[in-house]
């Protein structure tokens, strides 16, 4: 480390070892893991068995106790009814999509009165998909804190490329539930890449397959220059291997059936089903064939599988990768034979058929020798160590859905297309269809398709005080902002009279921030402290920039104050270390604003001195200097 | 030519101290500061001109974004960040707009107080485009096997680039009529190059 030089009395830049650990997280739908970077290394954190995958599975004991993992897992079989898995499947959705979901959900849905966001029925207790995935996050935190015997309150966290801003609205409330401030969203395939190094790799096209438990995601990014770029993306938020281990499960209860006879088939009966497919889906990726054995009523039955079978039975779902991969690559402009290479990613690359099917597409030898179960989680910890500590990657990502707002007819009206570099902010005008019309619902939507009912509904505002005109006279201005984690805002604003309107698209089925704020409220005592400790930690970051500024400000401008007036400057900077000192925000806010005010003649000579320094064109050189390029 | 000095500096949001109008970061105290309302050539250092190097562009493009973009400020203020989003937004803009040649002539025409309106689609007012355009079309439709279509692909695509170098010569000419309506022409013929290219990967990726 390079050593810090500080002027005496001055105080140095905010130290990184101040703030808790930043780490990797792959909140995966039937896995997730947690990592941590240093100095370029990453480790997954593993239990004392030295497995790194966490099953993204939750148990609500009924004394009111929350387990999650491999202990939650195995309560599936003896209290079915209140252990949750698979609970990514219903991030950002609403019970109208559920519909929409293949397979039988293993959830037993709360009907809610309002048509809004998701809630399950768990035991005696009604929790939302944010709320399962804050504990999941909770119990990965828990794990590293455990094995660095260290605070960690910042985590870059990885969602599908094809994820919608609902769904990553939803990882980020969990998120903060579970008390980590998200550095960043990074798409999964984006971190796989980065786990393998490709940013370093020779400059090209890559491909990124990835066939996890409940969603399938294909990325072609680009490598130049140290700058990682995602040229197009696509993919099925509910297609995955859990679909293969249904398709299973069904081919043995229909055996069962034909055997045995129709019964009524239990959710625990069910949930076993599905884990010998599991299990049966696995073991035939090294073995030909096998037998597996579930219970019914009562009565275990035998089934044999072979590898040929097996493969039948995913040819399905298989396929539909296939047709993705070809529209996204048609998509990206790329020519197949421009792709220098193809990343599995995903427990489900683990299946021949999957590999000889990847082979078949891109007509090369996949790189698979990083695990596929924790790829990602090792290109998200190190994504948390380039953002804390600095690097000279850069991650350079695209929208992956359009966005754009209903028009007359049920017609939407792209604003944003698909696999736009973002951040991105863009606007269209839109005018009133009626003489007179004061007012105007904006209604915002993402997805590829023409009619408004075959997207997806991500928010609904109205624009008032449009003034009395004729129709197609006002002129609406929406313009859509994307950050860089993918979130939308969405503003809209009248031509003539400037009436405007911001919403931050919290989605139709997302949580408002009264909800957030009562669960905050609602979970676990420490969660209240991580919520304070970080509104204070973003304090003190705003104070020293503060201080800092103000001293660069001294060195260059100093002979404009008189020695009183230096004190006083001084002073006040003292009195802002002393604040930061005690711990309160409120303290740190005052003396902040105490040393703007005690700086405010200081800034205005200062100003004074700049402009009859330009005026005099002498200040050309200095002004220059900061005009630089690269 | 003083008020123009007067312009050229404005106080950091920071620091408080006089900053160049159009710098990225303050010389002073070091904080990012907003993106400005400047050209998009000008945001990307390149001179105005549709014959642009693709590589310098590029080159800097990636030096800005390096340096402006959210993922460089994670650990910091809350402002900074907001004002580097505002930066990246500006570049990625800036970026889009110049790297496609179409937008890239119809930005500048609209520089050079010429604008051409390319969103009015549908309508073709050139009786001569419009039926080269459908006879193209139709040619495509009617391409079944996949020589055929790549074939029409590849014409597709060195008409694209013969039109720009024609609207290359038209801005070198200064002829901004001229360049004008070799941008429509641009646009249909890129839009006739993108479809044959979808069809051609759509038959030869059939089994």
């Amino acid at each position: 480390m390079l050593l810090q030089l500080s002027e005496p009395g001055e105080s140095p830049a905010p130290h990184e070892s101040e703030r808790g650990l930043a780490i990797g997280i792959d909140l995966g739908t039937t896995n997730s893991v947690v990592a941590l970077a240093r100095d370029g290394t990453v480790e997954v954190l593993r239990d004392a068995e030295g497995k790194g995958l966490v099953p993204s599975v939750v148990y609500y004991g009924g004394d009111g106790a929350v387990t999650v993992g491999q202990d939650a897992r195995r309560m599936l079989l003896e209290e079915p009814d209140h252990v949750v898995s698979s609970i990514k499947r219903l991030m950002g959705r609403g019970v109208e999509d559920l519909k929409t979901l293949a397979g039988t959900l293993p959830f037993k849905l709360d009907v809610a009165a309002d048509g809004g966001m998701v809630r399950l029925s768990v035991g005696e207790r009604i929790l939302t998909p944010v709320e399962v995935s804050a504990d999941i996050l909770r119990a990965l935190r828990a794990r590293a804190e455990a094995a660095q015997g260290k605070t960690v309150d910042r985590a870059v966290i990885t969602v599908p490329a094809y994820f919608d801003d609902g769904a990553r609205t939803a990882t980020k409330d969990a998120a903060r539930l579970a008390g980590l401030e998200v550095l960043r969203l990074v798409n999964e395939p984006t971190a796989a890449a980065l786990a393998y190094g490709l940013d370093n790799a020779a400059e090209g096209f890559y491909a990124v397959y990835d066939l996890g438990g409940g969603t399938f995601d294909i990325s072609i990014l680009r490598m130049e220059k140290g700058v990682f770029q995602v040229k197009a993306t696509g993919g099925d938020a509910a297609l995955g291997g859990d679909d293969i281990d249904h398709a299973i499960a069904e081919h043995f209860l229909a055996e069962r059936s034909a055997t045995h006879g129709e019964v009524a088939i239990t959710a625990g009966e069910a949930k076993q089903a599905l884990a010998a497919a599991r299990v049966a889906k696995e073991c035939l990726s090294s073995r030909p064939e096998g037998e597996w054995v579930i219970e019914v009523d009562g009565k275990p039955s035998r089934h044999a599988l072979t590898r040929v079978q097996l493969e039948d039975l995913a040819a399905p779902w298989v396929e539909r990768t296939t047709a993705i991969c070809r529209g996204v690559i048609a998509d990206s402009g790329v020519d197949l034979a421009d792709i220098k290479g193809v990343v599995l990613v995903g427990g489900s690359t683990r299946m021949p058929v999957v590999r000889r099917k990847v082979r078949e597409i891109f007509g090369r030898e996949p790189l698979s020798n990083i695990n596929p179960d924790e790829v990602v989680a090792v290109g998200a910890a190190l994504q948390a160590e380039a953002l804390t500590v600095g690097s000279d990657t850069l991650l350079l990502d695209v929208t992956p859905l359009s966005l754009g707002i209903e028009t007359m007819g049920g017609i939407v009206e792209k604003v944003i297309p698909r696999n736009t570099p973002i951040p991105v902010a863009m606007a269209q005008e839109f005018t009133t269809y009626q003489d007179g019309q004061t007012a105007m619902s904006v209604h915002v939507l993402q997805g590829e398709r023409e009619m408004v009912d075959q997207c997806r509904s991500l928010a609904r505002f109205v624009l008032r005080g449009i003034p009395n005109m004729a129709a197609g006279a006002a002129r609406i201005r929406v313009t859509f902002t994307v950050d860089a984690d993918g979130l939308l805002t969405v503003a809209a604003s009248e031509a003539t009279t400037g009436v405007e309107q911001q919403v931050a698209v919290k989605p139709s089925y997302g949580l408002t921030e009264d909800e957030m704020a009562t669960m905050l409220r609602d979970s676990l005592e420490h969660a209240k402290d991580d919520m304070a400790s970080r509104l204070f930690a973003e304090t003190v970051v705003e104070a020293r920039r503060s201080v800092l500024a103000v001293q660069a400000a001294l060195k260059v401008d100093s002979d404009l104050l008189s020695p009183a007036e230096r004190q006083d400057i001084d002073g006040a900077i003292g009195q802002v270390d002393t604040a930061i000192a005690t711990g309160d925000r409120d303290t740190v806010i005052a003396a902040t604003e105490a040393l703007e005010a005690a700086t405010k003649v200081f800034a205005e000579r200062r100003m004074d001195r700049g402009i009859r320094a330009a005026l005099a064109g002498m200040a050309v050189d200095r002004l220059d200097d900061a005009l630089g390029g690269e | 030519m003083n008020a123009s000095a007067l312009a050229a500096v404005v106080p950091c949001w920071s620091c408080k101290g006089p900053v160049a109008s159009r710098a990225l970061f303050c010389s002073v105290c070091g904080a990012v500061q907003g993106p400005g309302a400047i050209d998009h050539f000008t945001r990307l250092g390149m001179t105005p001109t549709f014959d642009l190097d693709m590589d310098a562009l590029e080159r800097q493009y990636f030096g800005f974004q390096r340096r402006l973009h959210p993922d460089r400020f994670a650990s910091k203020s809350g402002k900074e960040k907001a004002l580097s989003q505002a930066q990246a937004t500006s570049l990625n803009d800036a970026y889009e707009t110049l790297k496609d040649p179409m937008k890239r002539a119809a930005y500048l025409l609209t520089l050079l107080g010429h604008p051409v309106d390319l969103t009015a689609c549908g309508t073709i007012n050139d009786r001569a485009l419009l039926m080269e355009q459908m006879e193209k079309r139709e040619a495509l439709a009617d391409a079944t096997t996949p020589e055929q279509v790549a074939k029409l692909a590849v014409e597709a695509e060195s008409e694209v680039i013969a039109c720009q170098c024609h609207i290359s010569a038209a801005f070198n000419a200064a002829d901004l009529d001229g360049a004008g309506h070799l941008c429509i022409r641009l646009k249909y013929l890129a839009k006739l190059a993108e479809e044959a290219r979808a069809k051609k990967s759509r038959i030869t990726r059939m089994p």
